[in-house]
């Protein structure tokens, strides 16, 4: 299975770990940024979310963002997984999974990763309230 | 013909997520922006302000050519995470 990926159904953390960890025996050092859904955004309660993409040029960007950590980042492989539909509270949305000899190189590959996907992925997060639909426009 | 997609909340405002638009020529991003706001009124504001446009899936700028067979996507703020 590929490591960059947008899907509807949930991921295994561990699986997806696991996967990325097959790739070298020179691995050291594991990190995982893994983004799930809150309760209350803004003062406001919940209920659920939703997210849509463009789905090509999505997988574009996270498959570019993939190559570039690996490149500038002295990592030696990267998962970059996200969910779209509806999402409800507490499940997962989000993994970066970054792996390299030393754990510096994976944690800083691993910040850039996430806020590399939320600058430039065109992926679009519906909240939904009491008291209504709201696509939110601004960055977290 | 061109091919217009829409997304998120500029999907719930034009009310269909794709259009097609025919173009006379080859003509700059600068200009067909002017065309889409005058065949969609309803997002002429937030295609001044806030919107990115990508052709053929990738970020387009003002000089960016557009021609017969592009897909042009209206991305608004991103929000995935």
């Amino acid at each position: 299975m590929s490591l960059v990926r947008i899907q509807k159904k949930d991921f295994s953390v561990s699986e997806e770990v696991e996967m990325v960890k097959a790739s070298s025996m020179s691995i050291g050092g594991v990190v995982v940024f893994l983004g799930t859904a809150r309760d209350v955004s803004k003062g406001e309660d919940i209920i659920e979310l939703e997210f849509e993409s463009y789905p090509e040029m999505a997988e574009k960007k996270l498959n570019d963002i993939r190559e570039r950590a690996i490149k500038n980042f002295n990592i030696i492989e990267m998962a970059l997984i996200h969910r779209i539909g509806k999402i409800a509270i507490g499940e997962n949305i989000v993994l970066i999974i970054a792996a390299a000899r030393h754990r510096n190189d994976a944690f800083m590959a691993c910040e850039w990763a996430i806020s590399e996907l939320k600058r430039i992925t065109p992926i679009w997060k519906k909240e939904t309230t009491k008291k209504g639909d709201v696509w939110v426009e601004e960055r977290p | 013909m061109i091919t217009i997609k829409f997304f998120a909340m500029l999907k719930n405002k034009v009310g269909r997520d794709e259009a097609a638009i025919s173009i006379p020529g080859q003509i700059t991003l600068m200009e067909f922006k002017d065309i889409l706001k005058k065949e969609f009124p309803c997002i002429s504001g937030f295609i001044d302000k806030s919107v990115l446009i990508s052709v053929n899936q990738e970020f387009a700028a003002s000089g960016t050519i557009i021609k017969d067979g592009d897909e042009v996507a209206l991305l608004p703020p991103f929000s995935g995470g």
